[in-house]
């Protein structure tokens, strides 16, 4: 048996809406993520030479160490994203949904 | 996640050849009464026995003890799973492992992080809006509760005690490197204080002695960082130039070695480290201690940005390591520079506080390093605590028919005993390798906890026989892969050649354990089945709304 709370929140079409957008988003920023970071570890694995080139003209540092800081930085701005829709937008729609849901 | 790090140097150490191959921690030696260390370290537990006090007083429910009455906010939650997070192998680990690989150690620090966002995306608002105490909770949602319960309950279990056992030996080690106390002194020392910190002070001393550790931890490590490129005139190319002229390797530390240089193994590894990670009890935990999904969110946006943060500060700590500490002759037993260093290959971030502001840095940043440990092992005192008396005690064997006193009753025993297990396996293993511990905590987390619980969020087909099968396939496999693994078959047996090749099980024991679980789930077509089945939408709605979901204490 099912919930009449729940059951209603599942035909109020805002819901779906909800859960579509942010579950798109969710599943976009952790491809981006995971393809970077897996992209960086076949790197390693496969073309380890390219990791080697410097950054430039006879500097010492390779081109290995700012592409791992970017990921660091970018994974990182991206909960930043994450956190700023679904806080905000979403988080507004999930209360529509929640007040809607004791009527 | 501890000595994960030790695992993957010890690895690092036999790639990198005899050159660099030292004593690991368990040889190390005693070193002098450090003064300033212990001054540092009595003030930060006469502190944190302070907040205990405090916190005792406004423990007063279950809901208060193990989650704080989820009045946490997401700041001061973020920066509680960032002290939760890094441990005293981030600090030692991952610098040595810098300083002795470069590139590589720099991958791993990667490897590392990953985990957070992924947490973030796929698991942080589900976790808070289905879970009120523990992560059984979540996987026993809407399946058998006795059975799904205890099986989950005894997963969390086995994986508190392991990580507890590698995090006493390690501390034991540590501590009497640093400070110059005897191992047993500093293992009951650690016991006792994870002890009074957990049964009297709960998760809300446990949230504050981990921030407080979190922020000691960050300063520390920017001190050192600003230090250190003060010497090099902020010039991060300095230290590049310098680290390749001082490293036996030379230029190729600026590029990938010989660490990660197997794809399956480095794919296995980081399996096991970013969902291996996301399924410890205790990180787990933190989730339940904010009042709802919105500042659960924001709580790993400040965690992954200070673990982040100070992932790089650790990475550029390390390679300034290699030319400061590196060419250093009183950092080498007997003086010989690129001989063994003192007190282990762990050290380098010690030495390099030592060089870089005397016993006086050194000091704080060995009583930073001791906080790590407490602050780490109280998180895994309280999650075990929760597994025992909140799902083995109140729900499976009371049927949710105890009173709140009594489970919080149990709790505290329940804390104790770990801490007297904790003390006792931390005593008998001190002259063991336990790397083989790690690799069977992050590989049971990965295999027997994560499919389930990941499955029961996601998955409307999952049902109880399901959960069991994959849960056990995962468990046992996982198991199995260790012993047959260079750290069971070899360090611990004493075979010449590993059975399974790789140190890491997850890419096979997890790929077993979903395996399992959705052709089990698929073929059972009873009628329990069915109901799970069907309850899925309930529970997918308030997973993904909070609609229903416990509210904090402030209610």
């Amino acid at each position: 048996m099912s919930d009449p709370v729940y059951q209603r929140v599942r035909q109020n079409p805002k819901f779906q809406a909800l859960v579509q957008k942010r579950g798109r988003l969710a599943l976009v920023l952790s491809l981006i993520v995971l393809v970077s970071y897996y992209a960086l570890m076949m790197a390693v694995a496969f073309a380890p030479d390219a990791l080697r080139t410097p950054i430039g003209q006879g500097s010492a540092i390779s081109i290995g160490f700012p592409i791992a800081a970017v990921i660091i930085v970018i994974s990182w701005l991206l909960t930043g994203v994450y956190s700023y829709f679904a806080n905000g937008e979403f988080e507004d729609l999930n209360n529509q949904i929640v007040a809607e849901s004791e009527r | 996640m501890s000595k994960a790090f030790l695992s993957a140097l010890a690895a690092a150490l036999l790639a990198a050849g005899p050159a660099l191959a030292a004593g690991d921690m368990g040889a190390t030696a005693k070193q002098a009464i450090n003064p300033t260390a212990i001054a540092m370290f009595v003030a930060f537990v006469g502190l944190t026995l302070a907040i205990t006090y405090w916190a005792a007083k406004r423990t007063r429910t279950a809901s208060d003890f193990y989650t704080a009455g989820g009045g946490i906010s997401g700041f001061q939650n973020g920066l509680a799973i960032a002290g939760d997070y890094m441990s005293a192998a981030t600090l030692l680990g991952l610098s040595s492992m810098v300083y002795l690989t470069g590139f590589d150690g720099v991958a791993y620090i990667v490897s590392f992080f990953v985990g957070w966002p992924i947490i973030l995306f796929l698991m942080a608002e589900r976790l808070r809006n289905l879970g009120r105490f523990t992560f059984a909770d979540i996987a026993s949602y809407r399946l058998d509760q006795s059975k799904v319960r205890t099986f989950a309950a005894m997963g969390s279990l086995t994986v508190v005690c392991c990580y507890l056992v590698v995090q006493m030996v390690g501390a034991g080690q540590l501590i009497k490197l640093l400070f110059g106390l005897d191992y047993a002194i500093a293992v009951v020392l650690v016991g006792v204080l994870m002890v009074i910190y957990v049964t009297f002070g709960g998760m809300i001393a446990t949230t504050w002695v981990q921030i407080i550790k979190a922020c000691l931890m960050l300063g520390g490590g920017l001190l050192l960082l600003l230090l250190v490129l003060v010497q090099f005139g902020f010039s991060l190319e300095t230290i590049a130039a310098k680290a390749t002229a001082a490293h036996k390797a030379g230029v190729k530390i600026m590029g990938p070695g010989a660490l990660l240089a197997d794809p399956v193994s480095t794919v296995s590894m980081s399996l096991g480290l970013v969902f291996g990670t996301s399924a410890l009890p205790h990180i787990m935990m933190r989730f339940f201690t904010v009042p709802n999904a919105k500042e659960a969110r924001k709580s790993v946006f400040v965690a992954s940005g200070l673990i982040g943060a100070f992932f790089l500060v650790v990475a550029i700590l390390g390679m300034a390591a290699i030319s400061i500490v590196g060419t250093d002759p009183k950092f080498f037993e007997g003086g010989v520079v690129g001989g063994k260093l003192i007190g282990g290959n762990n050290m380098p971030i010690m030495h390099l506080a030592q060089a870089m502001g005397g016993d006086l840095l050194l000091g704080f940043m060995s009583a930073v390093a001791f906080a790590t440990i407490l602050a780490v092992v109280a998180g895994l005192a309280l999650a075990g605590a929760s597994s025992i008396a909140h799902d083995l005690y109140a729900r499976v064997i009371m049927k949710g028919k105890a009173s709140e006193a009594q489970e919080i009753r149990v709790s505290k025993a329940s804390s104790l005993a770990l801490g007297v297990i904790g003390v006792v396996l931390g005593i008998l293993f001190e002259k063991q390798n336990v790397a083989f511990l790690v690799g069977l905590t992050f590989g049971i987390a990965a295999s027997a906890n994560f499919p389930v619980l990941i499955l029961s969020m996601y998955w409307k087909g999952l049902t109880t026989r399901g959960a069991l099968w994959g849960g056990l396939a995962g468990l046992i496999s996982a198991v199995t892969l260790v012993i047959l693994s260079k750290t069971v078959w070899v360090a611990v047996i004493g075979y010449a050649q590993p059975i399974f090749p790789y140190e890491h099980p997850a890419l096979f024991s997890m790929s077993l354990a979903f395996l399992v679980t959705i052709v089990v789930s698929k073929l059972d077509s009873s009628a329990r089945a069915k109901a799970e089945i069907a309850a899925y939408e309930d529970q997918y709605v308030r997973s993904q709304t909070g609609i229903g979901a416990a509210a904090a204490s402030a209610h």
